[in-house]
């Protein structure tokens, strides 16, 4: 290291401007009535008898071992990013085939802290971070 | 993503074998599992905060020094664009690569959880910010002032999208100490947003820069 205070680069000397590329990772199948945000919680629905029967039928459970994956790990209360991890599959394609589920009515999709999943937290929700930090 | 590429992608065909192993292999022990998680009637509120910088500035140290889980690792799938033109809609020979994601958690209350998303800082990893900061309550920028500049495409891209960010710098064992004005100046962050000097192995730093985030975030939300 040499010797003396080091001069720090200042950002915005080679400047170009900011761009924010008009790309998302939902588009395509993803139908985007649920709104599945890598911290959004999801959790099995068990189906009655019947209506089971009638989804065993249905083409898109049939040799679609992932997609039965996914309801087994939502026997507990999971995230979308949890699910994309444990499962080692992409966060997109966990995206579909759970909104795929959801439209089958196997998984329930939650809220999340942001009305919508939109937005930002509101003052209350952060105040509540704020006591629980404090109390770790 | 098309069907090809769905069906072609190397995690989707694995996942049938990794499946029942990925289950125990990752699982929180059963004395590790909290409420929330297995009461399916009700989900906790979910909420999250982003960790971002540079290749190597900490980012998982930082993570894993909170986390209530091993953090565990997330991808997506990316597209490759050209360099030169950067345009995506028109690169015919497309090349998708998976990029890596580190999340850890924090049980806050007993229907309160928060997350934490390290995610890499350059600017073609842009697409996977637009999706995650969506309903984060911030950012955590990290800084090394040994490659500073490593830190500027984040800081353009909170700036430019307006989610309330501060600044910390990740102190190494035996690299230069700066003040964090000098920091500040170097970086241009305006002087409501705090810009601290921090040990992302260490616990308590770690949650004094959460907390000096929310707190900030606090400040910018209206009443």
């Amino acid at each position: 290291m040499s010797s003396g205070p080091k001069k720090l680069p200042v950002r915005g000397g080679d400047r170009k401007p900011a761009r924010v590329r008009p790309y998302s990772l939902t588009g395509g199948r993803t139908r985007f009535g649920h709104v599945l945000l890598v911290e959004t919680f999801v959790a099995a629905l068990e189906a009655p008898e019947e209506r089971r029967e009638l989804m065993n039928g249905c083409l898109s459970s049939r040799g679609m071992p992932e997609m039965q994956a996914i309801v087994e790990l939502c026997r507990r209360m999971r995230t979308v990013a949890e699910i994309a991890a444990l499962l080692r599959m992409p966060l997109g394609v966990v995206r579909v085939l759970l909104s795929d589920l959801a439209d089958q009515g196997k998984i329930r999709v939650y809220g999340t802290g942001t009305a919508h999943g939109a937005g930002r937290p509101d003052r209350a929700l952060l105040e509540r971070v704020l006591n629980g930090l404090r109390r770790l | 993503m098309d069907s090809v590429a769905f069906r072609n992608s190397v995690a989707f065909r694995n996942t049938v074998t990794d499946a029942a192993f990925a289950d125990t292999a990752f699982e929180d022990s059963e004395a590790d599992l909290k409420a929330w998680q297995t009461d399916r009637t009700r989900a906790p509120v979910a909420t999250k905060i982003v960790v971002a910088g540079g290749f190597g500035v900490g980012k998982t140290t930082l993570v894993t020094a909170v986390s209530e889980i091993t953090p565990l690792q997330t991808e997506a799938l990316m597209t490759e664009a050209s360099e030169e033109t950067d345009d995506l809609t028109a690169t015919p020979g497309k090349l998708t690569t998976t990029v890596a994601m580190d999340f850890g958690r924090l049980t806050l209350d007993d229907d309160l959880v928060l997350y934490l998303f390290g995610t890499p800082g350059q600017q073609r990893f842009w697409f996977m910010w637009d999706d995650l900061v969506r309903g984060a309550i911030g950012a955590v920028v990290m800084a090394d002032t040994r490659r500073l500049k490593d830190c500027f495409p984040a800081l353009d891209y909170f700036e430019s999208c307006g989610l309330p960010y501060v600044v910390a710098v990740n102190h190494f064992d035996g690299s230069e100490r700066f003040e964090p004005e000098d920091v500040r100046e170097a970086l241009t962050i305006p002087a409501h947003i705090p810009v601290m000097i921090m040990d992302a192995r260490r616990r308590i730093s770690v949650i004094e820069t959460l907390l000096s985030l929310v707190a900030h975030a606090l400040d910018e939300t209206p009443e």
